[in-house]
């Protein structure tokens, strides 16, 4: 017995066997650390999947889309999920594998939306304009178009006159 | 009340605002043309000289150690094109004879066949190419820049292609033989 406690090491610092020991029993609490995330949910794979569109079904989100080509695409999500790839990252990776048309929004929004918009306003500008000159007399006439009609001297289409001209 | 010979004062839009009016109108019936004419127009005709494009092979996959192909360099040999993907059951039908014709003609060095796989997923498609024992060179149409370059209706179709870049046949549709394939590569052979 002696010459075991001569041949042993004599531990004099306390402190590391007990920081080992915390260290083993966490890391049997907890478990060896997953590779990959916990599956992702089919509600969190829809999330995404309803913002693409796969390009054989046209009109169709992927999240309701009934095809074999979606149903890759969806488990391509959950994949990518899996992995730990955010939102951003999935749908980059799908717009560089098959192309921007797979996005229910275009990426340029500000390009996209403005563009039109600027146009039908421009648009409804211009029909504003048009609308009021028609209305309006032109600056160059006498104001309503030059008949000939003269005040009527019928004291009774005078005063209808009168009349009609005061509810205006 | 008389009428005058008086011509009435112009009324309306001013003659710019018509213009822009008229250029806004007639540049979107031209974009509407243009678009059901394309809609129209179908896959690339034969005759057409077909364009550069560039394909990224698989993993595992090249063509003379190169694993990126792009068609420019292919000049002076036919080219079979095929375009398919994982989850194309016709595309099946003619998997084997596709493979089979490669293995014929891969010795000759004047043939190459080249698979595109449309808006597919790498991993259903590995497995596809190994169910049906592929080797000639395979990839992604990434951005379905290809397909959206020959119009393609559907998979599978498959473009022959002759040795000056020129498209002389398209197979809309699974081959249903080997003879059906050879058919068409033998007459550019000569």
């Amino acid at each position: 017995m002696k010459a075991i406690y001569t041949t042993l090491p004599r531990i004099t610092n306390y402190k590391l066997p007990f920081a080992f020991l915390i260290a083993l029993t966490l890391a049997l609490i907890t478990g060896p650390a997953p590779a990959q995330g916990p599956t992702p949910t089919d509600d969190e794979v829809n999330r995404i999947a309803k913002q693409l569109y796969c390009p054989v079904c046209e009109s169709t989100p992927l999240d309701v889309c009934p095809t074999e080509a979606c149903r890759q695409w969806r488990d391509l999500i959950r994949t990518m999920l899996t992995e730990g790839k955010s939102e951003a990252e999935i749908k980059q990776y799908f717009v560089t594998q098959y192309g921007v048309r797979v996005l229910d929004e275009p990426p340029n929004r500000l390009l996209t939306y403005l563009v039109p918009g600027a146009a039908i306003l421009l648009g409804a500008l211009l029909l504003l304009r048009g609308f009021q000159m028609w209305m309006k007399p032109s600056a160059t006439g006498t104001g309503a178009v030059e008949t000939g009609h003269k005040p009527s001297q019928d004291p009774y289409v005078a005063r209808l006159e009168e009349e009609l001209k005061k509810q205006k | 009340m008389t009428e005058t010979s008086i011509p009435a004062p112009r009324r309306g839009v001013p003659i710019w605002a018509q213009i822009i009016v008229w250029v806004f109108l007639v540049g979107l019936l031209v974009i509407v043309a243009l678009g059901l004419r394309r809609a129209q127009q179908g896959t690339v005709q034969p005759g057409q000289v077909i364009e550069n494009f560039t394909l990224p092979l698989y993993s595992g996959y090249d063509l003379g150690g190169k694993n990126e192909i792009h068609l420019e360099d292919l000049r002076g040999k036919v080219v079979v094109l095929n375009f398919w993907a994982s989850w194309c059951k016709p595309c099946e039908q003619e998997a084997a004879e596709m493979q089979q014709a490669w293995t014929e003609y891969e010795p000759t060095g004047q043939v190459v066949f080249l698979g595109v796989d449309y808006v597919d997923t790498e991993p259903e498609a590995r497995v596809y190419l190994k169910k049906f024992g592929i080797t000639y060179p395979n990839g992604p149409d990434l951005a379905t820049h290809i397909s959206q370059y020959f119009r393609i209706k559907g998979v599978p179709e498959t473009y022959f292609i002759d040795k000056d870049g020129v498209l002389k046949y398209v197979q809309v549709g699974p081959f249903s033989s080997i003879d059906q394939i050879r058919a068409q590569i033998d007459p550019l052979l000569k």
